[in-house]
């Protein structure tokens, strides 16, 4: 069983509907023990950071992952979901990550030219894998394209960044360290090669 | 380099898509959910699904209609027709939307943009613009097109972007339905003022017309159509196969 955590941000049905659909029992919940007992979490998230920090930080639910974390338990956040893994960001202020990845989230905006790079990056974009190929994409391909929505990008995260896509500089498209992982696109959005992201990742225990 | 993006546009009415024609392997066209999942599986890059139903209990079967889409089809969907409130935006992105687009309502209500856009963030409003030359300035007009508002063009998607709208999708009155081409003058004017990516729509008649779209337009991202899919006029695989052929940066799948 998979748990998507339901900590209070954005929609859940696609993500929901797209584990149904490969065939994966998923359950939306903010409950502890359903989540410490889940073979594998996903951290979603759509919105600001600061908002789903306090919120994952306030509601407990931020000790309940670093303790699913700490058992080796596969994590995979999405979206802002991914750059909740990291240390900080500093979109509007500074806010706390849950620190499983090194580095920080920073505004794409200071790394593009604005006029050129239009923000947020929206729509389809080839991903380019970075060191050994990661698990994660084991049923797709280098140069495959997923959907990406974002102004925030995760910085500084050396070794961990097993992928990159191209808008302006190379902008992480994907984490690891460990059993958990990040993606900044939607695999829920992103065709069959999203779902065979979600494939390869509820293979993992 | 991010792919330039190809948008089939399902207008819906009583929970049936409204034209159309048979395509092979498609039991029943006029179900959005069948051609919906057929438009995925043949490359579209994202899909509208616009609500022309009047009543209360058309908007009901909208909302089931797009449930079921969402349940087999995994690239990004937005929802128009029928938003006035932000009450509407919920009704829709809980049954599996991304995006809402905003037309009549925003003319009404220009509030509605901002609003939307602090509760679920930009990139979930789209402004849609339909536009018109009246005296040889833009006119954005409302009532899906039957009534001119008198309002520039160019300054409403000016205020639209500075209140929140994420995208902007500009159909031209003068090219819609006419085939001959999208409306390069209008998509420039717009294309030079804007900050957030640009949705041409209107005049497509042929894959000719994409390809000059984008060719002549570097910063227009995504072109929509509506019946020239339904009718199988333009098949999308096809036209995104030519698009790419002709340098213009695709998803192929």
């Amino acid at each position: 069983m998979t748990a998507i955590v339901d900590y209070g941000v954005g929609n859940l049905f696609s993500l929901k509907s797209s584990f149904a659909y490969i065939g994966e029992n998923a359950v939306v919940t903010n409950q502890p023990e359903v989540i410490l007992s889940a073979d594998r979490i996903i951290l979603p998230g759509v919105g600001a950071f600061g908002d789903a920090s306090e919120k994952l930080y306030s509601s407990g639910m931020a000790d309940i992952l670093k303790k699913a974390a700490a058992q080796g338990k596969p994590i995979l956040g999405i979206c802002l979901g991914m750059q909740l893994l990291f240390e900080k960001s500093y979109e509007y202020g500074e806010h706390l990550g849950l620190g499983f990845i090194k580095g920080s989230v920073k505004p794409i905006s200071e790394r593009v030219d604005a006029s050129v790079y239009k923000i947020p990056q929206i729509g389809w974009n080839a991903l380019k894998f970075k060191g050994e190929k990661s698990p994660l994409f084991k049923y797709i391909n280098e140069g495959d394209h997923v959907y990406f929505v974002h102004s925030y990008y995760g910085a500084d995260c050396d070794e961990s960044l097993i992928a990159t896509t191209e808008y302006g500089f190379e902008v992480t498209a994907a984490v690891s360290s460990g059993n958990v992982y990040g993606t900044q696109f939607h695999p829920e959005k992103s065709g069959d090669v999203g779902l065979n992201i979600l494939k390869a990742f509820v293979s993992f225990s | 380099m991010i792919t330039k993006r190809i948008i089939p546009c399902l207008d819906v009415r009583n929970g049936r898509v409204v034209k159309g024609v048979n395509f092979e392997g498609v039991s029943d066209v006029s179900s959005p959910v069948k051609l919906a999942k057929f438009y995925s599986d043949n490359g579209a890059d994202e899909l509208v699904f616009y609500d022309i139903t009047a009543s209360a209990e058309g908007r009901g079967i909208f909302t089931d209609i797009l449930c079921e889409a969402a349940k087999t089809v995994f690239i990004p969907l937005t929802v128009g027709g029928g938003i006035n409130t932000v009450a509407d935006f919920e009704r829709v992105l809980n049954c599996g939307a991304d995006k809402v687009s905003v037309n009549s309502g925003a003319i009404r209500n220009p509030n509605l943009i901002e609003e939307a856009a602090k509760i679920y963030g930009d990139q979930c409003v789209v402004l849609s613009v339909d536009a018109k030359r009246v005296n040889g300035k833009f006119h954005v007009f409302a009532k899906g097109g039957r009534e001119d508002t008198g309002m520039d063009a160019i300054e409403w998607i000016k205020r639209g972007q500075a209140s929140g709208a994420g995208e902007i999708v500009l159909n031209s009155i003068d090219t819609d339905g006419v085939k001959n081409g999208f409306d390069i003058e209008m998509l420039s004017a717009v294309c030079d003022i804007a900050e957030v990516p640009v949705i041409a729509s209107g005049g497509a008649g042929c894959i000719e017309h994409f390809i000059e779209l984008f060719k002549n337009l570097p910063k227009v991202d995504a072109g929509l159509a509506a019946s020239i899919f339904h009718f199988g006029e333009v098949d999308i695989k096809n036209l995104k196969n030519e698009l790419s052929a002709n340098g213009i940066n695709m998803r192929i799948c």
